[in-house]
């Protein structure tokens, strides 16, 4: 029976024949013929965070690749540490330990850059940024994907993406390391104990900060406690999820602020060991 | 934007209670109020279109209000589901200016009063009519994830547990089914046939939870959530872009505290050797 107050039916045509719609235009879904309605910024954060990757990505190929100016005693650029052939410069006291000989050629950098760099290709922050910064899987919340398939992690090679947990045992070895030449600074060009310069502040600020961004990793969170199912009979584990959590709120800050200041420790040693500029020794 | 349909441009284009083009202000109006420019998507599941609105808003209002206002003097056919309109019954969902909401906790006040205010359907289901979606498929959905396990040695009453055991699941429990996650997530608005092989974040959610459950005795009984999770429930669908944390009315942390740690539940089973082999030497209680 007409009440008089069925809709009106709309003189909006749905999108034009082709190739069966899917997503929001599929045929049941409102019909609505833009992919999105959203009215605000959406694509400043994903063109920030592309764009903010791409920069790291374009600096840290260059250094890694350069294979020179990366040692300044006694600093050590954390791309290249620690040094794992035998045509890396010595390092007096420092990450010397040609396990490859000397039949590598290359940058030494590009045998542990894998390590890191694993850390973070597979780390759940920056899946997120670069699914939407580069992929745009999706661009923004609610924004259309371009993309006519979409298997996620389902198949190779992003089910490889599950294997983060190995490259964060890797990336806690990889911060030991990095401590230990963090210790290396307190010494002078000299190699003399007890000596601090303003090298020493950027890498005791980088390792502190590499060290936040690995242990608030979501992989750290689970291994150290989150598995268990009963935390009251686990009360360390407990406590120090607890704590690995509280990182772990800030992993996106610390994801950037770390890759910024490995940035800039590397940046250090290479104006110091192209003698752009001299280090400030505070004693 | 394209308005695609303009059919209520009689009434509505002259507002309540606001000065029509031409005449003098309404000088007996509290500044608090005025006239609202809405685009309210009407139609069914054969069509329909934005059709334009103004009408008056007052202060402290939310969109839900202007929405009824629009059935009280506009258009008394216009379908909008909603109950408690105070955001804890999750049925006033829909998107607004294109992000998914709920129409009763979204205030009128984070609007320039010069913005046009759109509010369509979500747009990951099946629509009904105007701003009401068929959200079925969630349903379907929750079917499908096995209940909570009782313990076998222990009957109703006795059920102890130590609060640190159960406050992580308490989290999930806030969720009031909105369905704002299950709308906005990707893997389903974007791709109508992964629906089949997607629960979602909600009802990930839902196996983490269970699978976090201290009593839950699934795994006794041979039900693997982990496994389940990934194989059953396509898991590995998800690539944590956080966009149901984002919309979530609860302020659920269901990518972080959730989804991520199934993943990492499922990788123990499917792809860690050492886990599997650590299991298999000493089994574990944890």
């Amino acid at each position: 029976m007409a009440t008089g107050t069925e809709p009106q039916q709309s003189t909006g045509p749905r999108p034009p024949a082709g190739p069966r719609p899917t997503g929001v235009h599929t045929s049941t879904r409102a019909a609505i013929a833009e992919p999105h309605l959203r009215k605000d910024r959406w694509w400043l954060a994903p063109a920030a965070t592309a764009l903010g990757l791409l920069a790291f990505v374009v600096y840290s190929s260059w250094r890694a690749f350069a294979n020179t100016d990366y040692y300044h005693a006694p600093y050590v650029s954390p791309f290249y540490s620690p040094c794992l052939a035998d045509n890396c410069a010595t390092m007096k006291g420092g990450p010397n330990w040609g396990l490859f000989g000397e039949w590598w050629g290359l940058s030494p950098a590009l045998l542990i850059l894998i390590f890191p760099l694993g850390f973070r290709l597979t780390c759940y922050y920056y899946r997120k940024a670069y699914y939407r910064g580069f992929w745009a899987s999706p661009p923004a919340c609610a924004v259309a994907e371009p993309h006519k398939k979409y298997t996620g992690e389902t198949r190779f090679p992003l089910i490889l993406q599950n294997i983060h947990r190995y490259f964060f045992y890797a990336a806690m070895l990889v911060a030991v390391i990095l401590t230990w030449d963090t210790v290396l600074g307190f010494r002078n060009e000299e190699y003399e104990w007890g000596h601090m310069g303003v090298g020493t502040l950027v890498f005791l600020a980088n390792i502190v900060l590499i060290w936040a961004y690995t242990l608030s990793c979501h992989s750290c969170r689970h291994i150290v406690g989150g598995r268990l199912r009963h935390f009251s009979k686990h009360p360390v584990r407990y406590r120090l999820w607890g704590w690995v959590g509280k990182l772990n709120e800030r992993h996106m800050l610390l994801a950037w602020a770390s890759l910024l200041s490995v940035a800039l420790a590397d940046f250090y040693v290479y104006l110091l060991a192209t003698g752009t500029i001299t280090d400030p020794r505070l004693f | 934007m394209t308005t695609q349909a303009h059919h209520g441009a009689g009434p509505g284009t002259e507002g309540i209670g606001g000065a029509v083009s031409g005449e003098a202000p309404d000088t007996t109006r509290p500044e608090t109020s005025y006239d609202a420019h809405f685009e309210v998507w009407r139609g069914d599941v054969d069509g329909g279109g934005l059709e334009d609105f103004t009408v008056e808003v007052n202060e402290g209002e939310v969109v839900l209000d202007i929405i009824h206002r629009l059935q009280a003097t506009q258009a008394p056919d216009l379908a909008v589901r909603w109950n408690c309109k105070a955001g804890k019954c999750g049925s006033c969902s829909a998107e607004i200016n294109g992000r998914p909401r709920l129409l009763c906790m979204t205030r009128m006040s984070v609007f320039d009063r010069d913005e046009i205010v759109t509010v369509t359907p979500l747009r990951a289901f099946p629509v009904v009519r105007d701003l009401v979606t068929d959200v079925g498929f969630n349903y379907e959905k929750a079917r499908q994830v096995p209940a909570f396990v009782p313990p076998p040695d222990l009957g109703p009453g006795e059920y102890r547990m130590q609060q640190e055991d159960v406050g992580r699941s308490q989290e999930f429990r806030k969720c009031i089914e909105c369905f704002l996650c299950q709308d906005t997530c990707h893997v389903v608005r974007d791709h109508e046939e992964n629906k089949a092989a997607f629960a979602g974040p909600r009802f990930l959610m839902r196996v983490a939870e269970l699978d976090m459950h201290p009593l839950d005795a699934a795994e006794e009984a041979g039900h693997d959530r982990k496994t389940a999770a990934q194989d059953d429930h396509g898991l590995g669908y998800c690539n944590i872009t956080k966009c149901c944390t984002e919309v979530c009315p609860e302020n659920i942390k269901i990518t972080d505290n959730a989804l991520i740690p199934l993943k990492e539940r499922a990788a123990d089973r499917k792809y860690d050797p050492l886990v599997w082999l650590g299991n298999k030497i000493r089994r574990r209680t944890t």
